[in-house]
């Protein structure tokens, strides 16, 4: 395939997510010299996608809200009929999941996750990638072999901000040219996984926002441990996180997990108490700017790759942290 | 009808600890001391599935496609109350080489259907959103659509009446929320639920369980692994604050340097 590469833009009924931009980013790095279509499944007409060189969006009545199956088959009918170089769009969950449904239906490979790619040249020879296994604790080289190359970037590795135009000589269609508009034909099947209806949950201050993040692992010992830990915390206006092994234990529930199978979180302090270290925990927070270790154990991971440590048992330092604090402001 | 056929798909990965090692040609973790699992999302499938079928009645089935060490994530299985396990294998998975996505998703296929072929339709499959080591994002999908059943992915609720299964997905404010009739298949996420652990008289029934062992004839797809490497961590110097309680003052010192308190 040899037409104008795709870029699938990640929206929620029109609102357009951030990260989007990242495969924005990713897409002019494997094609410097050719234009990139941003395609917008479903919703109303857009604007078109600033930082790409023409829009398409996909209008059908299937699609005003967010259903994978449907999301794949527009996408894949107007690959079909575009015959795109690549398609790529961010890794969050729905660009993997509308990624995987296009390549289910074309049978082509479809890589998750990539960091680096170079397209094969001469075109239609495979492309050399770089990706991310084990939530980033990995990188993985592959070779991609297919006709409709297929691909993910991995979060918050290609910038947010908009890239440059193609050079006007390779240009098909201008920034702000109008958007083209596709209506797919989709099959009686198209609707039968799509959003039927949202459960909004009020939430104080988010693990992923917080600016101060105190959590807790095995070392916290119990449920009732822990509240020295939230003590401490509401002084920051920290949110508190903890290891798998805590929400194993059922000590805390599973929102407060920070990791490869719990959440993402980078704030500017992180205050491991009782972590070891292990990668799967490592991963969900070394975005952070600081991080500080409460650990028995010198030798600890956390303590020897965190900036700061306090050596010891955790259930005496805590109290006394908080403590004072306390004292400190009267 | 009589209850669920439920099939639950598991990948088996190794639990490495603070680091990973790479074997000398850099194609494999080294496992040599490492113990092994069942990829995390698959464990909480599984638990899925047991609560499925307390509810509603049923029977499950494991299955499990990688190397024949593979057995004892599906022995484990096993043990917390699932009554059939599968294992799907061949040469090139037994040497240590792990199935790209699209030769996992027809070999699921394939046997899918050959097992079916010998019974009812499975009314549920349940996959995990990801295994944990490749992270490829799409078997479950893959699957579904060769089957042609519905699947949503990243699930952290299942409810089921009246041959309708209701499924959660967090969202950025909450959770979105989509309903499928039977047979459908779930990708399901870690946090559905906390898995529970083998019984006593479980352990026993697992170790006498009977795994049936199918071999894989399929086709590798287009994604091919050549090498892994570890990422470069940038790592500062750790300042100690002091030990024990008496390294609070330090710690609240700190605070105030960063803004925090
Ligand atoms: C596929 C996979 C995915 C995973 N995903 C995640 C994930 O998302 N998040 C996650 O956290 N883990 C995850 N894990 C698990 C991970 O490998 C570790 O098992 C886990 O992070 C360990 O938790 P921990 O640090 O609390 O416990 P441990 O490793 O047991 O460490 C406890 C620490 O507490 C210290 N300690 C003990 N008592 C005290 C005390 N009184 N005072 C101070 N320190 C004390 C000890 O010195 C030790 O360092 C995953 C594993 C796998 C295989």
């Amino acid at each position: 395939m040899s037409g104008v590469p795709f870029v699938v833009i990640d929206h929620d009924r029109g609102v357009v997510g951030d990260d989007t931009r990242q495969a924005l980013a990713f897409a002019r790095a494997c094609f410097p010299e050719l234009p990139i279509a941003a395609v917008v499944i479903g919703g109303e007409q857009p604007e078109p996608i600033a930082g790409a060189d023409s829009t398409f969006h996909i209008r059908h009545a299937a699609l005003d809200d967010y259903a994978p199956e449907a999301w794949g088959d527009a996408l894949h009918e107007l690959a079909v009929a575009q015959s795109p170089s690549a398609i790529v769009a961010t890794g969050t969950e729905r660009g993997n999941e509308v990624l995987a449904h296009v390549a289910a239906i074309a049978d082509q490979p479809f890589a998750a996750n990539v960091i680096e790619a170079a397209p094969g040249d001469p075109p239609g020879t495979p492309w050399r990638i770089r990706r991310l296994r084990w939530g980033g604790s990995l990188l993985e080289d592959a070779r991609l072999d297919a006709t409709l190359p297929i691909l993910s970037c991995a979060l918050h590795v290609f910038p947010n901000v908009l890239p440059n135009a193609a050079p006007d000589r390779d240009r098909e269609a201008r920034p702000g040219a109008a958007v083209v508009e596709f209506v797919p034909n989709l099959g009686p099947d198209a609707g039968r996984t799509r959003i039927v209806d949202r459960v909004q949950v009020a939430e104080g201050i988010t693990l992923t926002t917080a600016p101060v993040v105190v959590s807790g692992g095995r070392g916290v010992g119990s449920e009732e441990g822990f509240a020295a830990i939230e003590a401490l915390a509401e002084l920051l206006g920290a949110a508190v996180g903890c290891s798998r092994v805590v929400t194993n234990q059922g000590w805390r529930p599973h929102a407060d997990q920070v990791g490869q199978t719990g959440k993402r979180v980078a704030p500017d302090l992180y205050i491991a108490c009782g972590i070891s270290g292990a990668i799967q925990h490592w991963v969900g927070m070394q975005a952070a700017k600081n991080v500080l270790a409460i650990n028995t154990d010198p030798d600890a991971p956390m303590v020897t790759k965190a900036d700061y440590a306090v050596i010891g048992d955790l259930h005496e330092i805590v109290p006394a942290i908080v403590d004072e604090i306390r004292r400190r402001r009267g | 009808m009589s209850g669920l056929r439920i099939l639950v798909c598991v990948k088996r990965v190794p639990a490495p600890g603070a680091q990973i090692t790479l074997t000398p040609d850099a194609r494999a973790v080294d496992a040599r001391n490492l113990a092994f699992t069942t990829s995390p999302h698959e464990e909480c499938a599984v638990e899925a599935a047991l609560q499925l079928v307390e509810a509603h009645g049923g029977d499950i089935t494991v299955l499990t496609v990688g190397p024949p060490e593979a057995e004892e994530q599906l022995r484990f299985s096993v043990s917390v109350g699932v009554q059939h396990a599968v294992l799907v294998s061949n040469d090139e998975m037994a040497a240590g080489d792990d199935p790209d996505p699209q030769a996992t998703a027809r070999t699921i296929a394939d046997t899918v259907r050959t097992l079916e072929a010998e019974g009812d339709p499975f009314d549920v499959l349940l996959f995990g959103n990801e295994s944990a080591d490749s992270g490829g994002f799409q078997v479950g999908v893959r699957v579904a659509r060769m089957l042609g059943i519905p699947i949503v992915n990243g699930i952290k609720g299942i409810d089921l009446a009246d041959g309708v299964l209701t499924a959660r997905r967090e969202g950025d404010a909450g959770f979105e929320v989509y309903r499928m009739a039977l047979p459908a298949a779930v990708g399901v996420k870690e946090g559905i639920n906390l898995p529970r652990y083998p019984t006593l008289p479980g352990r026993l029934r697992s170790k006498k369980a009977e795994v049936r062992s199918i071999a894989s004839t399929t086709e590798p797809g287009g994604l091919t692994m050549v090498r892994f490497a570890t990422p470069t961590v940038e790592l500062s110097e750790t300042v100690l604050l002091g030990a024990g309680a008496s390294a609070a003052a330090a710690v609240v010192d700190l605070l105030g340097e960063l803004g925090l308190a």
